[in-house]
């Protein structure tokens, strides 16, 4: 008994011990969700992304507006159809000491297919790589089995890993089939420590608790402007309410993503709020292939073949209201698959809200008194996505189209949607790369397998001019080219009613008046990113 | 093994005979009577499964038939007017401007609805088991009884979560999950009970006149089961209308099209933080008051139907 | 005796094997994991990768067998989303589930027992009819609905407490707790008591009956009679006598403790094994589910089995009828 309450007391001693403010200048964000690993090449997903990314750092970054600036990176050219040149960054230390060099590049590339267990990998962006050559110790050639205009922005989301750090021999040499010079090459788990988890970002890593808080600390020998804060912690706090409350009390200095409805009440607090315009659009498709399922009052024909029928859709659904009254304003109608002004955005007009037209439409292709539908949505995933769906519902059943909302957490949407099983669904598209190929090529593409178009194009449109045109834009290294060819494509679709864009999201952040942080939108929370604009601010 | 339970089933044969009689309805309900919390339970009680039974008749609003609904409403605090048909909408409106006051009395109709079918069917099912394993004993109630016990050691939250987890959401996965976890405390009460009543002489008596299985077990055992069994199921609705509320709410339960209370408190939930109570608050009020009422009913009924604790 | 032990050894083993049969099928047959971990951007080729790498393209039997297989050597397989082995990243939330179930506990015995004393020596007194009162509300509310009251007066009306989350933790024999810091305690608070409440009433109604039988009973009226004040029969008499039962209950309601934390846990976002499952069940990551399952059933049965053993010995008559029957 003795011997516990002495243990019990040093505890305690301990623990004061620690909860001491370590340093003075400390940020707490309270993020969504939560990194799965802390190996930058294990999931590539955003919220993994967002994390990692003030840590280590990619060859080129984007900024703000998904405009492509140069990291690690100080120039790149693309030599030939099938050649880039990236100039690499000189003076520049990972952590651990070590220089940034062509070296740690080539190691980087070669690990992304070695990573095992990867639930999504990497290899999307280095599959098309056939060679990665160092040009000296400050250049980088990579040659890619097809014209890739993209590679550059791809490269933003793959972060340079410290080939020392990793145990790498002094030679790396990069091929298809396996690199040379690996050494020992250190798994995922292995990354929770920080004498693997080494990168040249602003911050190190100090520790990672799964489901509890990632501390990091400043690194002192960055070589850009000094990182704003001593320390930093990011918390996960995935309920919206707690993550609110979390704010609200004190905990946090900064949440992302807080529930639009609790808004007024965050500004009441005297808390800041900042949004911007997302690069997500939230969507309708519909089966555009033979017969659809959960459908009624339509003698088993599928009405949504009828371009006049999927234009009546479109014309029923008010999307003011919707931003206005289920968005609480955090969303702007929509008329096109990204916000203009970004790459491949053609200004198109948002579709009128105009029922009288939709029924007369919908009367004109053969359906007076309207039909029965499932609209699939998930409740999960999204900004308030099941009370749009549940809005969209309502409207459609205004002109006819008897709705019944189908809701279900992302995990089995996602199954069902791919099996599709839905006539009609509303989903969302954050375009990563900023420009419109992304969703053009995912979500209108014709359906191919093999040639890895029209992944979660599960509505099955499909136009073979669009497809050309596309195909085109996406072997185009010039810019102005491209652009013209998204523009063009993005046109044949929408004109056809292939796809009935809602609404574009925006992303909210909310924090202490004395911070600021300039909105991404790519919805990415970056902490070194936030700034302190006032005094007092520890 | 005969000679004692001859001799201990001698004193409650003479005892419950007189009683019978004097017909043991009228003095529970005496008996129930005097408390009058459970009275007022078993009024608001009555209140609320009315309510739930009528609602298409009494509500302003179909919740469900989305063309009744307008957005331009949504959100609106208790007492405010509607927009589209001047009406009032007394407990607020949620997001989609639907009607609270209608959205809740539906949301009971489907809580109820959910907690006595469940109810019905475990009930049978755990009777039917209960009075077998007793009636016939030796290995087939071995068996019942081992299953019995094994599920009952688990907390009935888990098996329900992770069937539904399974099964995907419905009304009728949510039944079929309450009666799975529902049936053995059916089953275990019937039991006890049918086994002391087994050894009683009437019962041997029926026997050796050569009834059949199931006319003894129905028509003689049963019977004798059914205060322990009013007294479980008092308290086992009450726990499946909070298991069904829970259930939704952790997002496994019924579906958005159907909701119950559970899940429009789960909705609601969202937005207590941002002032508009009224989606969460109410349908939760709804909730706990069922509850107790059922809770107030139940309670009073065990000590009335619980010899030992009469004096 | 031995006989007995070997029995309800087997009827666990049995329990626990046919829970890992009906779990594995039933999580294996819904959904498909790939469609929610990778990214959006991924083709199809990339799919069918990801799909061979987690060794879903295999018929569902010949997944089975690799996972009785793995099982036998006490693998539970590498969760989808972490990559890591499932256990470990369970072990790692067991900790704070533990915890939270450890001070509910005590919270509950601490509050209850009391209060089920007081109302049961002075049964018709308004404190004792407000104490039951109290505990049929106790029963009533549902946990979910009681941790967002919790919430909403103390963390956002009143400003006192943190809404949710765990605190600050320290390293304690080899687990990271929260309890030891002024940081960790105030988030532990409100779930804690939210987890407490059910089990609160169950105490209080226990203690209240108990006592109620114990005051009636010949050797405290006697002690009564023999001029002890009133307080010492309580603490001496009443209180031995009742805590044998409460804490048979409570060592039973233990495993139920760990289930119902699914639910305190999500309303609190509380990092433990509970919340742990919920995302786990959104994100499809089938070796997490069935590790959990088994884990917590593991725990449940052991439970059991030892306090059934501890019963065989305090209650013969126990044994004898298991050995009838």
């Amino acid at each position: 008994m003795k011997l516990a309450t002495t243990r019990l007391a040093a505890a305690f001693v301990a623990a004061g011990a620690l909860t001491a403010p370590a340093y003075a200048q400390q940020l707490t964000i309270g993020l969504k969700s939560e990194a799965t690993s802390m190996d930058p090449q294990f999931h590539n997903l955003s919220t993994n992304t967002q994390v990692l990314l003030n840590v280590f750092e990619g060859l080129t970054k984007q900024d703000a507006v998904q405009r492509l600036e140069p990291s690690l990176a100080t120039e790149w050219e693309a030599v030939d159809d099938t050649t880039w040149r990236f100039t690499l960054r000189e003076g520049v230390k990972f952590h651990n000491g070590s220089d940034f060099t062509a070296r740690d590049v080539i190691y980087t590339m070669c690990r992304v297919p070695l990573v095992e267990n990867s639930p999504s990998s990497y290899t999307i962006y280095t599959g098309t790589m056939t060679d990665v050559a160092a040009d000296g110790d400050h250049a980088v050639i990579i040659t890619t089995d097809g014209p890739d205009p993209l590679l550059p922005t791809e490269l933003a989301s793959l972060p340079i890993l410290s080939a020392d750090a990793l145990g790498a021999e002094d030679e790396v040499t990069y091929a298809q089939g396996g690199c040379e010079g690996m050494g020992e090459v250190p798994q995922s788990p292995a990354f929770n420590s920080p004498d693997v988890a080494v990168g040249t970002g602003p911050y190190t890593l100090d520790e990672f608790t799964r489901g509890n808080q990632l501390v990091m600390s400043r690194f002192e020998g960055y070589w850009g402007d000094a990182p704003n804060w001593e320390r930093v912690v990011m918390r996960p706090i995935s309920s919206d309410g707690p993550r609110v409350a979390a704010l609200l009390s004190g905990d946090v200095d900064m949440i992302e993503s807080p529930p639009i409805q609790d808004i007024p009440r965050i500004e009441q607090g005297g808390f800041k709020i900042v949004d911007a315009l997302s690069n997500r659009i939230i969507y309708l498709a519909m089966d555009q292939e033979g017969e659809a399922p959960s459908l009624g009052g339509t003698n088993g024909e599928n009405p949504l073949l009828d371009q006049k029928v999927r234009q009546a859709i479109s014309l029923a659904i008010n999307r003011e209201a919707i931003a206005e009254r289920i968005m609480g304003g955090f969303a702007v109608p929509a008329g096109e698959l990204l916000p203009p002004p970004m790459f491949g955005t053609s200004d198109r007009d948002v579709d009128p809200y105009d029922p009288e037209r939709a029924k007369e439409l919908l009367a004109e292709a053969g359906y007076p008194d309207g039909f029965q539908i499932t609209l699939g949505t998930p409740n999960d995933r999204y900004i308030n996505d099941e009370q749009v769906a549940q809005a969209v519902a309502q409207m459609l059943a205004r002109v006819g189209i008897q709705t019944t909302v189908d809701a279900m957490t992302a995990s089995q949407f996602f199954s069902r949607r791919n099996a599709q099983e839905f006539p009609i669904y509303l989903a969302g598209w954050g375009a990563a790369s900023g420009e419109m190929s992304s969703p053009l090529k995912s979500l209108l593409a014709t359906y191919d397998k093999d040639a890895g178009m029209g992944v979660t194009n599960a509505g099955r449109y499909s136009n073979a001019e669009f497809d050309e045109i596309l195909r085109e834009a996406m072997t185009t290294i010039d810019d102005a080219e491209r652009e013209t060819l998204l523009q063009q494509a993005g046109t044949i679709a929408l004109d056809e009613f292939g796809i009935i864009p809602l609404h574009y999201e925006q992303t909210v952040w909310a924090m202490k008046p004395e911070l600021s942080y300039e909105p991404r939108v790519d919805q990415y929370t970056i902490a070194s990113q936030v700034e302190s604009s006032g005094e007092g601010s520890n | 093994m005969t000679d004692r339970s001859v001799a201990s089933s001698l004193e409650p044969v003479i005892t419950t005979k007189p009683l019978e009689v004097e017909s043991p309805f009228r003095r529970i309900a005496r008996a129930f009577v005097e408390d009058r919390l459970a009275v007022l339970g078993l009024v608001l009680f009555l209140v609320i499964a009315l309510a739930a039974i009528l609602a298409p008749w009494i509500t302003p609003q179909n919740p469900y038939d989305l063309a009744q609904l307008d957005i331009m409403d949504g959100g609106l605090p208790p007492g405010e007017t509607s927009f589209a048909t001047g009406g009032t909408y007394w407990l607020g409106t949620d997001q989609q401007g639907r009607d609270m006051l209608s959205a809740i009395v539906y949301g009971l109709r489907i809580s109820l609805l959910v907690a006595s079918v469940s109810l019905g069917l475990a009930i049978t099912i755990g009777v039917a088991a209960g009075v077998a394993a007793a009636y016939f004993g030796g290995r087939l109630d071995a068996l019942i009884m081992r299953v019995v016990d094994l599920q009952l050691s688990f907390p009935a939250i888990l098996i329900a979560l992770i069937l539904l987890a399974l099964l995907g959401r419905g009304i009728d996965k949510v039944i079929l999950a309450l009666v799975i976890v529902q049936w053995a405390y059916y089953a275990r009460t019937v039991r006890s009970s049918a086994i002391v009543e087994r050894n009683k002489d009437y019962i041997e008596a029926a026997r050796c006149l050569g009834f059949s299985h199931r006319r003894i077990m129905f028509r003689h055992l049963l019977p004798n089961c059914v205060p322990p069994l009013i007294v479980v199921a008092t308290v086992q609705i009450a726990q499946a209308i909070a298991l069904e509320a829970t259930l939704s709410f952790l997002g496994v339960g019924v579906p958005i099209t159907e909701p119950s209370l559970g899940l429009l408190i789960a909705n609601g939930y969202d937005y207590l933080l941002s002032g508009r109570y009224w989606v969460s608050l109410y349908p939760g009020i709804a909730l706990v008051v069922t509850i107790i009422a059922i809770n107030l009913v139940g309670d009073r009924l065990r000590d009335v139907l619980n010899p030992r604790l009469q004096k | 005796m031995i006989v007995y032990l070997v029995r309800r050894l087997g009827q666990s083993l049995i329990a626990v094997v046919a829970m890992a049969v009906l779990v594995f099928l039933g999580v294996y047959a819904i959904g498909n994991p790939v469609d929610v971990l990778i990214n959006p951007e991924a083709n199809q080729a990339e799919v069918a990768a990801v799909t061979q790498r987690l060794g879903l393209d295999k018929p569902l039997w010949e997944q089975f067998v690799i996972f009785i297989g793995n099982l036998l050597q006490g693998d539970l397989g590498n969760s989808f989303v972490y990559g890591r082995p499932a256990v470990e990243i369970i072990l790692e939330r067991l900790p704070a589930t533990m915890e939270l179930a450890f001070v509910a506990l005590v919270l509950a015995v601490v509050i209850g027992v009391p209060l089920g004393v007081l109302a049961g020596l002075k049964p018709d007194s308004i404190g004792g009819r407000s104490i039951m009162a109290g505990s049929i509300l106790g029963f009533s509310l549902p946990n979910f609905w009681q941790g967002m009251l919790l919430i909403l007066v103390f963390a956002v009306m009143l400003g006192w407490l943190p809404a949710g989350g765990r605190g600050q933790t320290v390293e304690v024999l080899g687990m990271r707790l929260s309890l030891f810091t002024w940081d960790g305690l105030q988030h532990l608070i409100l779930p804690a008591l939210n987890l407490a409440l059910f089990k609160m009433s169950l105490v209080i109604r226990l203690a209240r009956a108990n006592t109620r039988e114990v005051a009636l009973q010949d050797y405290v009226k006697f002690a009564r009679a023999k001029g002890l004040s009133a307080r010492r029969v309580v603490t001496v008499h009443v209180l031995k006598n009742i805590m044998i039962p409460v804490v048979t209950i409570l060592g039973l309601e233990l495993g139920s403790m760990v289930a119902f934390a699914v639910v305190t846990e999500t309303v609190f976002a509380w990092p433990g094994m509970g919340k742990l499952l919920i995302d786990s069940i959104n994100l499809l990551d089938r070796p997490l589910i069935v590790a959990y399952l088994m884990l917590t059933v593991l725990i449940i049965v052991t439970i059991n089995f030892v306090v059934d053993i501890l019963y065989s010995f305090l209650d013969p008559r126990v044994r004898l009828s298991e050995v009838k029957g």
